[in-house]
């Protein structure tokens, strides 16, 4: 609205011109932000006859068959004094939101075409908005962890004071990932049908029904270079406390995170330029 | 008077047009494919791929004042949406620069991003929010954009349950009431109801009279154009062919088309679709193209249909349209009954109109393919322009004047 000394903002448009800007555009467009999110999951929940309580029913049937497999079937129970059903899910907790970021985000960019198409806005929003749908999901599943811990008489250490600053790389690592595959995805059409593959695979090679103690010493080193053993590890540590970490694996794992989330941005502003002509 | 509030200086947009790849995306899938042809057939390859540049818009600009209503005018592929596009930000110029003065907003669609599942109260707020309204501003207009669209009843129903009307209705109303200094305004007066388009285009035209707001505004429809705008650009194969007051420019467009030779051939992109016009032309009794017919005589319309893709529930719709693009007669045939052999991928029709029916003035052909309530397979506007002639009637007194599109036959009684 104009007001009295209202002075028109000056605005240029030329080729290059949206780099220079972007980071105040994508504080400008912040209500955009919120009501797409805010969009976002209403719409989830909307569309499902049983809402949230998806959030809570699938963390709890996987947490409960890892916890038969994993602890009675196949012996991986390290050290026999923690709750393994906590164990477990302290580790699915950012998995799960990982995994269900990933598969929003990929396919945002595609399905939000009508947007891109017709109205200017830091294309970054859409993806971000996806990340936190699952982000809301991981609150819901957060408090069936906090009834599983009540359910075992489970008090966590001190610990778990450091948990937002794990959220914040949890965070961090899926919206990195998802920015790289959205983009990804806006090119190559099929590259959609490789995410729930990668979400499988990652399931396994992350420490997500064992502990990454079991993990043999000389390729610890390595398997750290997998971001979410980071953060799986550090919600484990503020969760159950007594589980020592393993300083160096986890230091270069949430390095990758912070690596793959510069260069999820890079590539993502590189291609948004043309989105709106390859979509 | 004041400065320019928009100031566009050689704006060019190009675009590759890839003659290998057809679709604008690419599959993973045939990059892989694609890769590993070359690694055993490097040769062949690398000729087949060529690119060609494009250039949408080139070396455009002109500047628009504090308060004025423009119209942008120009055929199909004549820039005109790209234009757009690179004003609203949508898409980067390649060269080139604009100067905007003011807050933007631009409706280039009406009602997007309405999601279906959400309610007509929350899709106002996030319609609102698209469109670059503050919550707060959105607030304080909601009861006016719902009174405008007449849906209080239906507010906290979800808009998948609304009629095609309502959902129209309330998209515009949101459009309505958007108060930035600079609006770009695409075809979107296009769907609605007449009565409706009126009420939006009355509340355009007052915002932009009282409260001195500036218009971008581009239609095919030249009526719509002339009673909003007050000066127009008319643009021609991605450049500014002419700039000036409405009246000017819309002679100035006609005159265009009718150069652009009067038989319609079908353009290179046009004939990959399913089924599409390949050549169109208004004909005389002998089958010679022509432009002035006279009234006593038949007209002849000429058409060759191209089929790629045959479709047994395509239906052609040919409109005699006047020179600002208002339908004037329709009548709608059925493709199936010209399409005798499936390995045809063409036929001809000639069809006769009647003679001493249509008035002596200006006219163009509008032809469609479309299946009933689905695609629409080819459109072509404003083609073949051809003026019937007066050849002595009483009404030849009046010959250039517009004195109406077709002729009632009438007889004094008493």
């Amino acid at each position: 609205m104009p007001e009295a000394n209202y002075v028109a903002p000056e605005l240029i448009i030329e080729a290059g011109r949206t780099e220079k800007n972007y980071w105040k555009d994508l504080w400008r467009y912040r209500e955009l932000f919120y009501i797409l999110s805010w969009r976002d999951i209403k719409v989830r929940y909307k569309q499902t006859t049983l809402g949230a309580a998806w959030s809570i029913i699938r963390p709890f049937l996987t947490m409960l068959i890892f916890t038969i497999v994993f602890g009675r079937v196949a012996g991986l129970h390290p050290q026999g004094t923690d709750h393994y059903a906590i164990v477990v899910f302290a580790g699915m907790l950012p998995w799960l939101f990982f995994a269900n970021a990933l598969g929003e985000a990929s396919t945002s960019l595609v399905n939000n075409t009508n947007l891109i198409t017709k109205i200017y806005f830091p294309r970054m929003i859409i993806p971000a908005s996806s990340v936190i749908v699952s982000l809301v999901d991981f609150g819901i599943s957060f408090f069936l962890m906090i009834l599983i811990m009540a359910w075992y008489h489970f008090m966590p250490p001190w610990q778990i004071v450091f948990l937002p600053l794990f959220t914040v790389m949890a965070f961090l690592a899926s919206f990195g990932i998802s920015l790289y595959i959205t983009a990804l995805n806006v090119k190559y059409r099929d590259f959609r049908y490789v995410i729930p593959f990668i979400v499988q695979f990652g399931l396994y090679v992350s420490p997500v029904g064992f502990s990454s103690n079991v993990v043999p010493e000389k390729w610890r080193l390595l398997y750290s270079l997998n971001p979410m053993v980071g953060v799986i590890d550090g919600f484990r540590w503020c969760i159950i406390g007594h589980q020592n970490i393993y300083w160096p694996g986890f230091i270069l794992s949430n390095m990758v995170t912070v690596l793959f989330c510069f260069i999820g941005v890079i590539y993502f502003r590189k291609t948004e330029k043309t989105f709106a002509d390859n979509i | 008077m004041a400065s320019p509030v928009i100031k566009i200086e050689q704006l060019s947009k190009k675009f590759m047009i890839s003659h290998e790849a057809p679709e604008r995306y690419k599959s993973l899938r045939d990059v892989i494919a694609n890769k590993g042809r070359q690694l055993f057939k490097p040769d062949r390859e690398k000729k087949k791929s060529t690119e060609e540049e494009f250039y949408a818009l080139r070396d455009v600009s002109f500047e628009v004042n504090a308060g004025d209503r423009v119209g942008i005018i120009g055929r199909n592929g004549a820039g005109k949406s790209t234009l757009l596009k690179v004003l609203s930000r949508i898409t980067e110029p390649t060269h080139g620069r604009i100067t905007i003065r003011g807050r933007v907003a631009s409706l280039l669609e009406v009602g997007t991003g309405f999601h279906p599942e959400l309610t007509g109260r929350e899709n106002v707020f996030l319609n609102g929010a698209i469109l670059g309204m503050a919550r707060s501003e959105i607030r304080r207009k909601f009861d006016e954009i719902v009174a405008f669209a007449e849906v209080e009843k239906f507010l906290d129903t979800p808009v998948k349950r609304y009629s095609s009307g309502m959902y129209v209705r309330l998209a515009f109303a949101v459009a309505a009431h958007l108060e930035p200094e600079i609006l770009v305004v695409d075809e979107v007066l296009a769907v609605g109801d007449a009565q409706f388009q009126k009420k939006c285009l009355g509340k355009m035209e007052d915002v932009s009279k009282n409260e001195g707001r500036t218009i971008l505004f581009v239609s095919h429809n030249m009526g719509v154009i002339a009673q909003l705008c007050r000066s127009a650009v008319v643009m021609q194969k991605g450049q500014v062919s002419f700039a000036g007051t409405v009246s000017q420019a819309v002679e100035r467009y006609i005159q265009q088309n009718n150069n652009d030779a009067l038989e319609y051939v079908a353009s290179e992109s046009s004939a990959k679709k399913n089924i599409f016009i390949r050549n169109a032309s208004v004909v005389n009794r002998k089958g010679e193209s022509v432009e002035n017919i006279l009234v006593e005589e038949n007209v002849y319309i000429k058409l060759r249909v191209g089929i790629n893709q045959y479709n047994p529930a395509a239906k052609i719709s040919i409109t005699l349209q006047n020179m600002v693009g208002d339908f004037l007669s329709t009548f709608v045939e059925d493709v199936g009954d010209y399409y005798k052999d499936n390995r045809q991928t063409e036929f001809e029709v000639i069809i006769k109109l009647a003679a001493g029916i249509i008035a002596p003035n200006s006219y163009a052909l509008r032809f469609a393919i479309f299946i009933p309530h689905g695609a629409v397979h080819d459109l072509v506007e404003m083609a073949c322009p051809f003026r019937i002639v007066d050849s002595g009637s009483k009404m030849a007194l009046f010959e250039g004047a517009n004195y109406g599109s077709f002729i009632l036959d009438h007889e004094i009684i008493n």
